[in-house]
Formats: C-alpha cells, sequence, structure tokens
C-alpha cells in the first residue's frame, strides 16, 4: 500500500520512563518512545503486555506511577484538560450510540468537542459522502453492517481534526477488505498531519505502520520501521518478530 | 465550550429516552398506575362491620343509637354487654371489628351541660382498614347527634376513638405523598444508574471521559433530562391522587416541586454512586432496587410507621432520604405547613444531595494511584 507522505518534524507523543503499577503488579514498566507528527505507529503486544494500560495513561483515563508523557505537546499529568481537545479516540469497543442515527452520533460528537451547528453540518455532510453514507444518515446506528460501523466511528473520532488519534484494535472482526479500505483511511489522516497511534493483533497491519513498536511484559523489547526490524531478527515478516519476541517473554499467556 | 458540549450531551441523553418508547411510556403511566392501584388495593369498600356494643347503663340514647347501627347497612351488631370485659374476648377472637362503648349516663349527659361521651375501640390490625371502620361509625354517630340536636348547640357528643393492635394509623392520604416519594426514587436513581452503567457496560463512557467533557458535566447531562421526567411524575401521582381519590392538598404545590426536585437530586447522585461501583447494567439495577426502592418501601414510613419499628432500626432509617422527604411531603399536602417548620428535613435533604452529588462527581474521576 502506498504512503502518501513522509512524516513531518517534531514528537506528537513523547514518553520517558513511563510506568504504571498496580499494587506489587508492574502493568507498564519504565517505557520510552517517540512518535513523530503524522506518523502512523504501531503498537503492538500479546494481551496483557501492557499496551492498553500504556494507552490509557496517554489519553488521561490514568494516571502514571512513575515517568513522564507528554500528547500533542502538552503533559498527561498536568495538562491533561488541554490534551482531551488535541485528540481522538477510537476504544476497543463500539463507541457510537446504536440507538441514535449516524447523523445523530455525529451531531453528539461535534457538539461534545465545541463545534459549532454549521461547523458540524458542513464536516458531516463531508463525511457522509467520504464515505459514502448520504443516504443512511438517518438510519440507527445499530442497522449498520460492523464494517461500517467502524468506519464511521473513526470518522466521527477524527471529526474535531485532531493532532493524535489512538485506535485500539479498530479492525478487529472486520473482513479483509473493509480492513483494507480502513487502512486507507487511516493514510489519509496521517497525510493531513494527523499523528496516528494505532494497537492491532493483525500482524499484516502492523507491516503497513511507519513504525512499530512491540510490548513484551509491560517493557518495549522492539522498536523500529517494519523492515528493520525483520532485518535485525533475520525473519521474513513482523509476524516472525512478533512470535520470537513473545516466546521469550516470561510468563505469556498469549 | 462548556455550555455547547453539555448541550450536544443533553441533547443526546433525551434521544436515547424518547427513542426507547416503551420504557418512556411504562416510566410516564407508572404514576398513574401506582397511586390507582394503591389507592384502590387500599380504600377496599368495607361493609358487614361486626360491632360489639357495651352499653353499662341502657337509656333511650344508647337504645337509639344502637338501633341506628343495627339499621345501618354496613354495620352488623353482633354482641351487647354491659361490661368492656363481656365484649374484649369477641374483640380478642376477630369476631368483632369495633366496639361502641358508651359511658354510664349516656342519655342524661346528652341533655345536661357536659357532653355524652362515647368510645370507639377499633380493631387496626389493617390499618386501612381500621380507619375506614372508624370513619363510617363516626358518620352513624354523627347522624345521630344531628338529628337530636338544635343546630346552635354545639357538640354534644364526643367521640374517643382508640386504635387496637396499631395505634399509629396509614390511611390512602398518608400513603400519596410516599408513593411520590417512591415514584421520584425509581425514575431518578433506577433510571440514572440503568444508563449510566450502560455507558460503562458498552465501553461509550471511556470514549466521553477521553473527550473534554468532563464528570460533572455527564452527570449533569444524565441528571437533567430524568428531573424533567420525575417532574412530570410528580404531577401526575398528585393529579390522581387529587382527582380520584380526593386527597387533600392543604400546603403550597411549589414548595412541594422544589422539596421533589430536591429530593430526586438525592436519588439521581444515588443513581450515579450505584453505576460508579458496579459494572453491569443488571448488577446497577439490582443495586439500585436494593440501595433505594427497597429502603424507600420499608425504611421511611411510608408503609410501616418508624415509631413502631424496634428501636435499633430507627436510627438505620436516618439515613434513607425518603424517610425526610415523606415527613415533607405529607406536612405539605396534608398539614398545609410551610418552610419554617419544615427546616430540619429540608436541610438533610440538602446536605445529602450536596454530599453524594461530590461523592458522585469524585467516583468519575480518572483512577489515580
Amino acid at each position: 500500500m502506498p504512503r502518501a507522505g513522509p512524516p513531518r518534524a517534531g514528537s506528537a507523543i513523547e514518553a520517558s520512563g513511563l510506568t504504571r503499577r498496580f499494587g506489587s503488579f508492574t502493568a507498564v514498566d519504565h517505557v520510552t518512545f517517540d512518535v513523530g507528527v503524522g506518523e502512523v505507529f504501531g503498537f503492538l503486544g500479546a494481551n496483557g503486555a501492557g499496551k492498553t494500560t500504556a494507552i490509557k495513561m496517554l489519553i488521561g483515563l490514568l494516571e502514571p506511577s512513575e515517568g513522564s508523557a507528554r500528547v500533542a505537546g502538552f503533559d498527561v499529568r498536568s495538562e491533561r484538560a488541554r490534551i482531551r481537545r488535541q485528540i481522538g479516540y477510537m476504544s476497543q469497543r463500539f463507541s457510537l450510540y446504536a440507538d441514535l442515527t449516524v447523523r445523530e452520533n455525529i451531531q453528539l460528537y461535534g457538539g461534545i468537542y465545541g463545534l459549532s451547528d454549521p461547523q458540524i453540518r458542513d464536516r458531516a455532510g463531508l463525511l457522509l459522502e467520504s464515505l459514502g453514507l448520504a443516504a443512511n444518515a438517518d438510519e440507527l446506528v445499530g442497522r449498520l453492517p460492523l464494517g461500517w460501523k467502524q468506519k464511521l466511528a473513526f470518522s466521527v473520532a477524527l471529526l474535531h481534526e485532531p493532532k493524535v488519534v489512538f485506535l485500539d484494535e479498530p479492525t478487529g472482526g472486520v473482513d479483509p477488505i473493509t480492513r483494507r479500505q480502513f487502512w486507507e483511511m487511516i493514510y489519509a489522516a496521517a497525510a493531513r498531519g494527523t499523528t496516528v497511534f494505532v494497537t492491532t493483533h493483525y500482524m499484516d497491519e502492523a507491516e503497513y505502520c511507519d513504525r512499530i513498536s512491540i510490548m513484551v511484559d509491560g517493557r518495549i523489547a522492539a522498536l523500529g520501521t517494519p523492515a528493520e526490524l525483520k532485518r535485525r531478527f533475520g525473519v521474513g515478516s513482523v509476524d516472525d518478530v512478533f512470535v520470537r519476541l513473545a516466546r521469550g517473554a516470561k510468563a505469556e499467556t498469549a | 465550550m462548556n455550555t455547547v458540549a453539555l448541550r450536544a450531551f443533553v441533547i443526546k441523553e433525551i434521544r436515547h429516552i424518547l427513542r426507547d418508547r416503551q420504557t418512556l411510556t411504562i416510566l410516564l403511566l407508572m404514576p398513574l398506575v401506582q397511586v390507582v392501584l394503591f389507592g384502590f388495593a387500599l380504600r377496599s369498600d368495607v361493609r358487614n362491620i361486626r360491632v360489639a356494643i357495651v352499653d353499662p347503663r341502657p337509656d333511650y340514647a344508647t337504645l337509639a343509637l344502637q338501633e341506628r347501627f343495627a339499621g345501618s347497612r354496613r354495620f352488623q351488631v353482633v354482641a351487647i354487654g354491659r361490661t368492656t370485659a363481656a365484649v374484649e374476648p369477641l374483640f380478642r377472637r376477630g369476631d368483632a371489628d369495633v366496639a361502641v362503648i358508651f359511658e354510664p349516663g349516656f342519655g342524661s349527659h346528652l341533655g345536661g351541660v357536659e357532653p355524652a361521651q362515647l368510645l370507639l375501640a377499633v380493631d387496626a390490625s389493617d390499618p386501612n382498614t381500621g380507619t375506614v371502620i372508624q370513619s363510617y361509625a363516626r358518620a352513624v354517630i354523627a347522624s345521630y347527634e344531628a338529628d337530636i340536636t338544635e343546630p346552635d348547640r354545639g357538640v354534644r357528643i364526643v367521640t374517643v376513638a382508640r386504635m387496637r393492635f396499631n395505634p399509629t394509623l396509614e390511611s390512602v392520604n398518608l400513603f400519596v405523598p410516599g408513593l411520590i416519594a417512591l415514584v421520584l426514587t425509581l425514575v431518578s436513581a433506577l433510571m440514572t444508574a440503568i444508563s449510566l452503567s450502560r455507558e460503562k457496560e458498552r465501553g461509550t463512557l471511556e470514549v466521553l471521559l477521553v473527550s473534554p467533557l468532563r464528570p460533572v458535566h455527564i452527570i449533569v447531562g444524565k441528571v437533567l433530562p430524568y428531573l424533567v421526567l420525575a417532574f412530570a411524575n410528580v404531577l401526575t401521582a398528585l393529579l390522581a391522587a387529587v382527582l380520584v381519590f380526593h386527597v387533600p392538598f392543604r400546603g403550597s404545590l411549589l414548595l412541594l416541586l422544589a422539596e421533589s426536585v430536591l429530593y430526586a437530586l438525592v436519588s439521581l447522585a444515588l443513581g450515579v454512586l450505584i453505576a460508579a461501583r458496579t459494572t453491569s447494567q443488571r448488577t446497577a439495577m439490582l443495586g439500585a432496587m436494593l440501595g433505594t426502592m427497597l429502603p424507600s418501601t420499608l425504611l421511611s414510613g411510608m408503609i410501616f410507621p418508624i415509631a413502631s419499628m424496634p428501636s435499633w432500626l430507627t436510627p438505620v432509617t436516618t439515613i434513607v432520604p425518603a424517610r425526610w422527604f415523606i415527613v415533607v411531603a405529607r406536612g405539605i399536602m396534608l398539614k398545609g405547613v410551610s418552610l419554617p417548620h419544615l427546616w430540619r428535613e429540608t436541610l438533610v435533604l440538602l446536605l445529602m444531595a450536596i454530599v453524594l452529588m461530590a461523592a458522585a462527581v469524585r467516583s468519575f474521576k480518572p483512577r489515580l494511584a
């Protein structure tokens, strides 16, 4: 898949020694990484490796136990309110309201992010047009096929034009064609300068990322472009890199 | 941003409520159904009231009154005795519902200076039936009194009623304020708990918390539409009570509505707290039932008088918000009292509202440490 443009200069996310403990258990253990502006950054790891905890610290749902992080230039501890306006978030679970129509969902999220009514109307029009959903604007979201729902959820997460968008396993359960369309949307967003921070279980998707990090037991075990990692581990695919790292883990359950 | 975001959120909440037609219909009809059901269940017409008469010294007046009871459609004289002891066993066995006890010299008092005295002992083991029996008996006595006295001579018969087995009395009048509390609890606590835990269960709450919406917006947004609904419910319940059951309304409607809003806020905050502590809609619903509905029904004095509860239970009732609200609602509706007489209850509710709302907002703060 072709990439529209190279990442721009500057950091959209900087994590430094980021740590989170739950009692005696350390879920995220001194994680340090940088994500450039406009980069598509893949955040990989087995279940329980600490991905979700790390994301929650970055988006302000969890306070770090140690270390620091900046998102869109703001500190996750002290400038959480500012970060909220600059990021979009699509959770693992479907984040739109099934009992509201497509248009009502767009109005809701536009309003929450402080867009004016005319702004919402304009952007909703463009969004529906580009997704080919113009005819379904007044349909309940619950009635849409899963693939459309996910694409809609992503578009809605981008409605307020965030600097960074966090996608937590956005393509779970979606068919291959829709996944491909989804990645085209991700590239288009990155080309407009939006930084994309994405977690996934699909290793073929990891290959689409500019850079990936692989978390094992709360630490980042590997970080680099897919090509670099394959070279370093002497394997043919990111999948092999992942399996090799995960197998070396102490108490891996995946 | 605050108002724009909040407005968007409130609109969403209203849409949720309006879209779920079945639930909305149930919620709107509930107060009506409850008032009517409770009202009829409690006001069941009482017939064939078995009356025992204690007449130590029969005279023209006592005999005339006995005639009146015997002639009444509703009463059935089952025993006439000279002493209380003679009718007591009937009462104990449940073979008599009411005893009419004349004082000696009843008839001569009627014509004299002092009024004639008469005691009604009513079996109030079912308090509501007891009330009805008492009022029917009083009606018989009053009609006799009216027939024998000239209009300007004032009261001639003093009837003292004693409720046996259950000295504190509950009636449909006392019930309606309790019902209002119940309906408010149901709509406020239960519905907010369900609607908030639904967001939690589906993962949408997380997305809201990542957005610029603050917990206080989310709570206000959840609470506002249900507050309006609760308001409509209070009016429906009141209207049904006054129109169908002629429950008196003596105080200020405005004050009652204001106090209702206060009580609804307390319940809404409880609903939010319950949702915060539970992880699924089902447990939230059960939690709301157990934590708010049950105490509001059983420990509030709505059905069972607090005075007749065991002494260890009485202090427990003070933490039940409905207990305070019912005092307020009864005071306003039945006694027509105003705020200066209700400041203590109002203050308790106000404090509860503030503390619980603060706790509710706190419970949604992203987890620290």
